[in-house]
């Protein structure tokens, strides 16, 4: 086996995942395992192929320039973890 | 009468002629439920008290649709107004969605009874249901084994005949690949044909909703309530629904069905190719001409896929923050341990492992080697398909490489857990329609079910599904029930 084709430490954490160390040893094994697989994709030559995004794009899709309703507030904030004068709550971001 | 063993199409029947009443039907299916529902474990949420209020106010009314009084299950995936929807992630749990999904607002508008949320991968993410953080599913057919995934609770439920149908949704096989594995039907339509508004997202460019069934006939009369443009989800398609209950009875004589010699590789069960090979001889008996194609790009598809999937997935799921809805860890000392923390405490490690995945090819220096090259992958599979539709009217493949395998088998090898959608994967990169019939059983393990895909092109959905009822017609296996008492 080559050496590691991902650092999952630091992908997670880019992912905003705070792993185990368990976590972490077991999908740096196992996530090497499925790149190692997913690299015979470079055996293809793809010169001059246009990429596909969507199988079905439909482009410029607008709807009649009306106004309407939204969710209420009350309703939006229904699940919050945590509200507070109609706002969600979260732990302070700037000094 | 033991009304749970009805089919849709004829309960929707039995009550416009008020043979049946709503109320005796979903009863029928309580009482089914409480004797099966303990060794399958098909449902995470029945709301006997809705659903019985629901088909009240049905017997009470006149017919409103085609599916009048008549209890459909969803799974857990969709949003219902007022109702838990959990993606069986404990990261949802405790969540009540605000809003309908536009699949249950065309349900509701045909009259259908919403009877319950099925068990799933968490968020879709796996081929055996193992996945779910609240419970395994066992498959109907032998409990010890998996009843194939995402859908696994739809079609455990459909199998069981725990409801008379359920909606489920495909990603990369989600609904045909349970089906197969449960003996039931199973059609993932075209991408676009079904809106997604109110599906929570695992890969947008990939999902579709679609029915598990009994039968094929209740397949077409499902989809034909589900399809359309929807104003809600840009990518549905404007091209108007054909009736499909009229094409349905139209046979297979002068088609032409195409069997890809990639679809019959080494490591597939024997059994399994032997059965594929005599349905792909009864539609010729009735009439239709077998040609061989190739899809060249097929053994790229999963790698393709896993790439594409898990690059969506990690931005769909970046949602799951902790601020605005479901799970937030207690005490965070700043809003990154907030995040890192909620996210690492609410998601299974399936979907943990799907993140970094799909976090790691969007990532700088690994975009252009993995993500783009993957999408152009995925062009070569899409035109692989064009390229065959010019030959033949539809395709026959097996939906699934082997039978249902046990719980606890491929659990701690998640790339042997990717390989068993080999077959189904390839459809959702090019975006087309299939659709899995029971075909038979393999014996060897005991007697499991086995599918038959029949692939079609972009909107081939009557053609895929006239072969199907063909083929179901002259067969026996739909009819055939678990030995569950």
């Amino acid at each position: 086996m080559k050496q590691s084709i991902i650092d999952v430490t630091y992908v997670a954490q880019l992912a905003r995942l705070k792993l185990t160390a368990d976590e972490t040893a077991r999908f740096q094994s196992q996530l090497n395992q499925v790149l190692a697989y997913v690299e015979e994709l470079r055996k293809l030559n793809v010169d001059g192929i246009e990429p596909t995004a969507h199988a079905a794009p439909q482009t410029n899709v607008f709807r009649s320039d009306h106004e309407q309703s939204s969710l209420p507030v009350e309703q939006a904030l229904h699940n919050a973890p945590r509200k507070q004068n109609d706002l969600f709550m979260v732990p302070k971001v700037v000094e | 009468m033991s009304l749970h063993t009805w089919s849709l199409f004829q309960a929707a029947e039995a009550i416009r002629r008020k043979e049946v009443s709503s109320t005796d039907l979903v009863k029928a299916l309580l009482a089914r439920m409480e004797k099966v529902e303990p060794r399958v474990q098909a449902f995470l949420h029945i709301n006997a008290e809705n659903a019985l209020e629901q088909a009240r106010l049905c017997d009470a009314g006149s017919a409103k649709g085609l599916l009048h009084g008549v209890p459909v299950a969803l799974k857990d995936i969709l949003n219902v107004k007022g109702q838990p929807c959990t993606c069986a992630s404990k990261i949802l749990k405790g969540y009540i969605a605000p809003y309908d999904a536009t699949t249950v607002v065309r349900l509701r508008e045909a009259g259908a009874v919403l009877l319950g949320r099925t068990n799933m991968d968490e968020f879709a993410m796996g081929s055996s249901t193992e996945n779910s953080a609240y419970q395994k599913t066992h498959n109907p057919w032998d409990l010890e084994r998996i009843p194939g995934g995402s859908s696994g609770g739809s079609a455990a439920a459909v199998a069981a005949d725990e409801c008379l149908a359920a909606l489920g949704t495909d990603t990369g096989g989600s609904i045909r690949q349970p089906a197969a594995l449960c003996g039931c039907v199973g059609l993932k339509p075209t991408y676009g044909r079904v809106s997604r508004f109110g599906l929570v997202a695992f890969a947008s460019s990939l999902d579709q909703i679609g029915p598990l069934t009994k039968n094929v006939r209740d397949a077409a009369l499902l989809l034909g309530v589900l399809a359309g443009k929807d104003p809600l989800d840009s990518t549905t398609l404007p091209d108007a629904v054909p009736d499909y209950m009229n094409t349905l009875e139209q046979g297979v004589k002068g088609l032409r069905l195409g069997l890809p010699r990639e679809y019959f590789v080494d490591g597939m069960d024997p059994e399994v190719e032997k059965l594929i090979r005599a349905a792909a001889g009864e539609l010729q008996k009735q009439g239709a001409e077998i040609v061989k194609i190739s899809l060249p790009h097929t053994p790229h598809a999963v790698a393709a896929y896993y790439v594409i999937a898990t690059a969506e997935a990690s931005a769909n799921l970046a949602r799951f923050d902790g601020v605005r809805y479901g799970y937030r860890a207690n005490d965070p000392v700043d809003l990154l341990d907030m995040y890192g923390r909620t996210r690492a405490e609410g998601f299974g490690a399936e979907v943990k492992r799907r993140i970094v995945l799909g976090t790691y090819v969007l990532s700088s220096g690994y975009h252009d080697a993995c993500y783009l090259r993957a999408q152009k992958v995925r062009t070569l599979i899409r035109h692989d398909f064009e390229q065959a539709f010019q030959k033949c009217d539809a395709i026959l493949t097996p939906t699934s490489p082997t039978p249902a395998f046990k719980i606890g088998e491929k659990t701690e090898d998640p790339l042997q857990m990717y390989l068993a959608d080999i077959f189904t994967i390839a459809v959702n990169l090019a975006g087309i329609c299939g659709i899995s019939v029971p075909c038979g059983f393999v014996k060897n393990v005991g007697k499991l079910p086995v599918g038959l895909q029949i692939l079609g092109p972009s909107l081939g959905e009557e053609t895929i599904l006239r072969i199907a009822r063909a083929y179901e017609q002259a067969t026996p296996w739909h009819k055939e029930k678990p030995g569950l008492l």
